[in-house]
């Protein structure tokens, strides 16, 4: 069945000979594409090193940003790194009223493709849009999914790989601990995917029971109710975002409470590794999932997440643009 | 057809370079090499050893820089260029093992020129080939070679260097 699931989403995600031309899921993408993905951002970040900070890869490319939800750090950075690569780009901030959303999205969606877009970078809170507009919309324009419902958020998770990277090596004799509101994110599902796929010897998510979702025994990771047990010794610490907004039902007692438990202050971090990295997705709750003197300390490397994301979002831009470009001419050939 | 020996076109080479540092009265203290991925960065580690030049040698790969995204797609891997010095008013001789189509060293000064403003930039090649398409010609050259159609010649090292020919598969060097 995962098998099968799996190999779905890479059909869609990747061209006949493997490379990528969508981004959407890190399910059923291969060990080799992810390491080419952190490879090409590597070489990106030096690109920041110039005093042009461009390359002039997609000159006369267009890049359309469809935010059907809201995001400031995710939108602005995938901004960036689409004018980065030099293409010309579009932020459509779409509202839609939940009864007129599929028609608006389908409309818009047509439209932008006879504007010749090349790439869509989709936000949207229903789970599968980005797939939903690859597979039966707009197949041949590069589909970027900068998070979709509960389901993936694809780029944040390689920006975590690549911080992961660039501070603690190879990824195979770490521990890594993920700690919150693993229910209501996509950041961790994938997150999760992404670690395994890298071969990450032991991965950890450390939640009350309340905010797991049911299907976390699957998630091929070790799950923790008590921080102290899943902190212990961890080379890696990312803490998530209390997502109060999502938040429907009595999941928590209180904020005092989670924090009370579930917070990573400076007393918990001295459970992990004392060389740990401290990762968080943002925006942060100081307070709520993290201490500020944490957020702020000397492991904290969050600063350091925004930067590697937007060399990773100019590698998947840059690489899904080719694999079209690739697939176009492969088409016209034959 | 045999192909040269490559520490004697080395040798001549830096010969030539200190030849053009005198003529033009360029300031040794300030010279940077700076090698193209991957021919180019074994050529001027050569060449560095050859002329002893203070400025450490810098690195460009050129591969976010071509001119054939829209046919080829990004190469396969890229490197992160490194330059350890500061570029601008700074004379610098880009390095290259082949040079043919001219579009590398295209790519390579428009990747350079976002760096800053060189006072100056020569540029050193280890072979040329005929079938420039740009105006392009290097201030120094190794050899000069006329091959078959469709062959090509491949620069194999770092430790030896060494030269050997290949079939034509692509259409831009």
């Amino acid at each position: 069945m995962i098998d099968a699931a799996s190999s779905a989403a890479a059909r869609v995600q990747l061209t006949s000979d493997g490379r990528l031309r969508h981004f959407i899921d890190i399910e059923g993408l291969p060990r080799e594409l992810l390491t080419e993905i952190l490879d090409t951002a590597d070489s990106f970040r030096g690109v920041q090193d110039a005093q042009v900070k461009k390359v002039p890869l997609l000159r006369g490319r267009t890049v359309a940003n469809l935010f059907f939800e809201n995001s400031t750090r995710t939108r602005a950075t995938f901004e960036l790194a689409a004018k980065r690569l030099s293409a010309d780009v579009l932020s459509l901030d779409i509202q839609t009223s939940s009864t007129a959303k599929g028609e608006t999205l389908l409309d818009t969606l047509n439209n932008l493709e006879a504007m010749q877009a090349d790439a869509f970078v989709v936000r949207h809170s229903d789970s599968g849009a980005a797939h939903f507009i690859a597979s039966q919309v707009t197949p041949n324009v590069a589909i970027i999914n900068a998070g979709d419902g509960r389901h993936a958020h694809p780029t944040q998770a390689m920006l975590d790989m690549l911080t992961i990277r660039r501070h603690k090596g190879a990824f195979e004799n770490l521990k890594v601990a993920i700690i919150g509101d693993i229910l209501h994110s996509r950041v961790a599902r994938s997150q999760v995917l992404a670690l395994n796929t890298l071969g990450v010897a032991e991965i950890r998510v450390i939640a009350p029971r309340t905010l797991l979702p049911v299907d976390v025994e699957d998630w091929r990771c070790q799950v923790f109710t008590r921080l102290q047990e899943g902190l212990e010794d961890a080379d890696v610490v990312i803490a998530l975002r209390l997502q109060k907004e999502r938040m429907d039902g009595a999941l928590l007692p209180s904020e005092n409470e989670f924090y009370r438990h579930y917070g990573l202050t400076q007393e918990s971090l001295a459970w992990a590794h004392p060389e740990a990295i401290v990762m968080h997705p943002g925006p942060i709750n100081r307070g709520v999932e993290i201490e500020s003197a944490v957020a702020d300390g000397p492991q904290a490397v969050i600063l350091d997440q925004v930067t590697n994301g937007i060399a990773v979002r100019m590698a998947v831009l840059s690489m899904a643009v080719s694999g079209q470009t690739q697939s176009r001419a492969r088409q016209r050939a034959s | 057809m045999p192909l040269p020996d490559i520490p004697p076109l080395l040798d001549a080479m830096a010969a030539d370079l200190e030849t053009i540092i005198d003529e033009h009265d360029l300031d040794r203290q300030r010279l940077a090499l700076v090698g193209i991925h991957t021919g180019g960065v074994w050529i001027a580690d050569a060449l560095q050893r050859r002329l002893p030049l203070p400025t450490p040698q810098g690195t460009l790969d050129i591969g976010f820089w071509r001119d054939d995204f829209g046919h080829q797609g990004l190469p396969e891997t890229i490197r992160s260029s490194h330059l350890p010095f500061d570029v601008d008013d700074r004379d610098l001789v880009l390095v290259d093992d082949v040079v043919m189509s001219g579009r590398t060293i295209r790519a390579a000064l428009n990747e350079l020129f976002d760096y800053g403003r060189p006072r100056r930039v020569l540029l050193a090649a280890l072979i040329t080939l005929p079938g420039r398409e740009l105006p392009i010609q290097p201030d120094v050259c190794g050899a000069r070679l006329d091959l078959p159609a469709g062959e090509r010649v491949k620069l194999s090292g770092p430790e030896p260097l060494s030269l050997s020919l290949v079939t034509q598969t692509r259409e831009i060097s």
